[in-house]
């Protein structure tokens, strides 16, 4: 059973290393074809040795790591996507204007709590488990198990892939309960009670509220 | 000083669950199906946060502080090992029969060589825990959540789960505990350990949500529908086609 695991611990992080190193000298169109398990493991391995490498990332300098998932997770996140469905049936009569909007404040939200997240991180592995998908797929779940103190936890990912595009993030599952699902109510509330321009101001000032924090 | 405006919100917090109560039921287009009682579980939530800042942060930070991370996983340890043997009863009830006998392994070589479960030998030799409890053996013969009510304390709860705390305080080891003065530090013990273990994940939850008392609600019911095996075939992240 472990066998058949695709496993990212320090044993197979040599491989890992060798693949992540034969990747870099590929023509970016041959990168577009990589399986969509294998590339949820780079990039959660990807991230995981950046924590490790840097100490100010360790110690929690939100700003630091804010700029490391930027770098490394954000241009794999189909952010258009994952703010539409939250945003659920409002979207559609948001403005384009309104719309950038909601994007990048909703990013800003989520790139500061994987940020808060990722500070708490320290000794862990990801475990990449058997895709069940058929080849040829375009839209694949992808689960992962985060390990280190404590019990397992459950984390995946939901993936789409586009002609002549990479792989897209677009839904994440953390312990059974789906990020997109978790925000369609909290922004649904809002949208509801002062409408679209009521949500953006929310999370104007969520964003403010935390980037005041530290 | 700043502890007393804190007292005096607990206080005006009592005021306005009793208010909440007499006032009844949540009405109105946004009254979320899962939660009538919502005027007296934002209440609780409430007051819970003010025992919260004023009580159990506090303490939770510095038992952080002073105990280095051995002896802190040694304390969950041994409260997740006396769960572990509760485990095994909710998964007999439920007819499990290997997450049964995975706890029952599991108790028996953590007590036993994991020194009276100060050590998770158990996990290490791969058996998987599966937490239970008795809401979820109910939820497993067929009764639903009920509504969510959030109790003084404890936080989070279903009407169902409420009920079903009696029998859950019963099977937990540490409420067998004599004389009463051990059973009790044993609970403040545990409680100061969960919340410990639990400051950062408050934290980023404060962080993500725009409300966090729908958050934390909407997170409750969710994942104790996940525990229970409870999931629609169709909840599995996929979301309809952009254009």
């Amino acid at each position: 059973m472990m066998q058949s695991d695709f496993s990212w611990t320090r044993r197979t992080l040599p491989r890992s290393a060798v693949a992540v190193l034969a990747l870099a000298g590929m023509p970016w169109a041959a990168v577009a074809a990589e399986v969509p398990d294998v590339f949820i493991g780079r990039l959660s391995n990807e991230v995981l040795d950046a924590v490790r490498k840097d100490p100010a990332i360790k110690a929690g300098d939100v700003r630091k790591i804010v700029t490391l998932v930027d770098r490394i997770i954000l241009p794999h996140l189909d952010f258009k996507r994952m703010t539409a469905a939250a945003v659920g049936p409002g979207w559609r009569r948001a403005t384009p204007e309104q719309q950038q909007r909601l994007q990048d404040e909703f990013k800003q939200l989520l790139v500061r709590t994987y940020a808060g997240a990722l500070s708490e991180v320290s000794d862990l592995t990801i475990v990449v488990k058997p895709l069940r998908a058929a080849p040829g797929d375009k839209d694949v779940l992808v689960r992962t198990e985060v390990r280190g103190r404590g019990d397992p936890i459950q984390l995946d990912y939901r993936l789409s892939e586009k002609p002549g595009e990479d792989w897209k993030i677009y839904n994440i599952n953390v312990m059974g309960v789906w990020l997109v699902e978790t925000y369609r109510s909290q922004f649904g509330a809002e949208v509801n009670a002062k409408g679209i321009d009521g949500l953006i101001e929310a999370l104007v000032a969520r964003n403010k509220a935390n980037a005041a924090e530290k | 000083m700043m502890n007393e405006h804190r007292w005096n919100g607990v206080r005006r917090t009592v005021a306005a669950l009793a208010l909440a109560v007499l006032g009844g039921c949540a009405t109105g287009p946004n009254a979320h199906p899962q939660d009538p009682f919502e005027p007296y579980n934002r209440a609780m939530t409430h007051f819970n946060e003010g025992v919260d800042q004023v009580l159990l942060i506090p303490a939770a930070t510095v038992y952080k502080e002073a105990l280095p991370r051995p002896v802190r996983t040694g304390v969950s340890n041994f409260f997740a090992n006396l769960g572990d043997l509760w485990s095994f009863v909710n998964n007999v009830l439920q007819a499990r029969g290997q997450a049964a006998a995975d706890s029952l392994a599991r108790f028996g070589i953590n007590t036993f060589i994991g020194i009276g479960g100060l050590f998770d030998v158990a996990s290490e030799a791969g058996i998987e825990r599966h937490k239970q409890d008795f809401g979820l053996t109910l939820a497993h013969w067929g009764m639903s959540s009920g509504p969510y009510l959030v109790l003084p304390l404890l936080g989070p709860s279903s009407l169902r789960d409420t009920a079903s705390l009696p029998v859950d305080t019963w099977g937990d080891l540490a409420w067998h505990a004599h004389p009463v003065a051990t059973r009790n530090s044993l609970y403040v013990l545990r409680f100061v350990d969960k919340r410990a273990s639990l400051l950062g994940a408050t934290a980023i939850r404060d962080a993500a949500a725009l409300d966090p008392y729908t958050f934390t609600r909407d997170l409750y019911l969710d994942l104790r529908r996940q525990q229970a095996g409870q999931r629609d075939a169709n909840d599995d992240g996929k979301l309809p086609e952009d254009d």
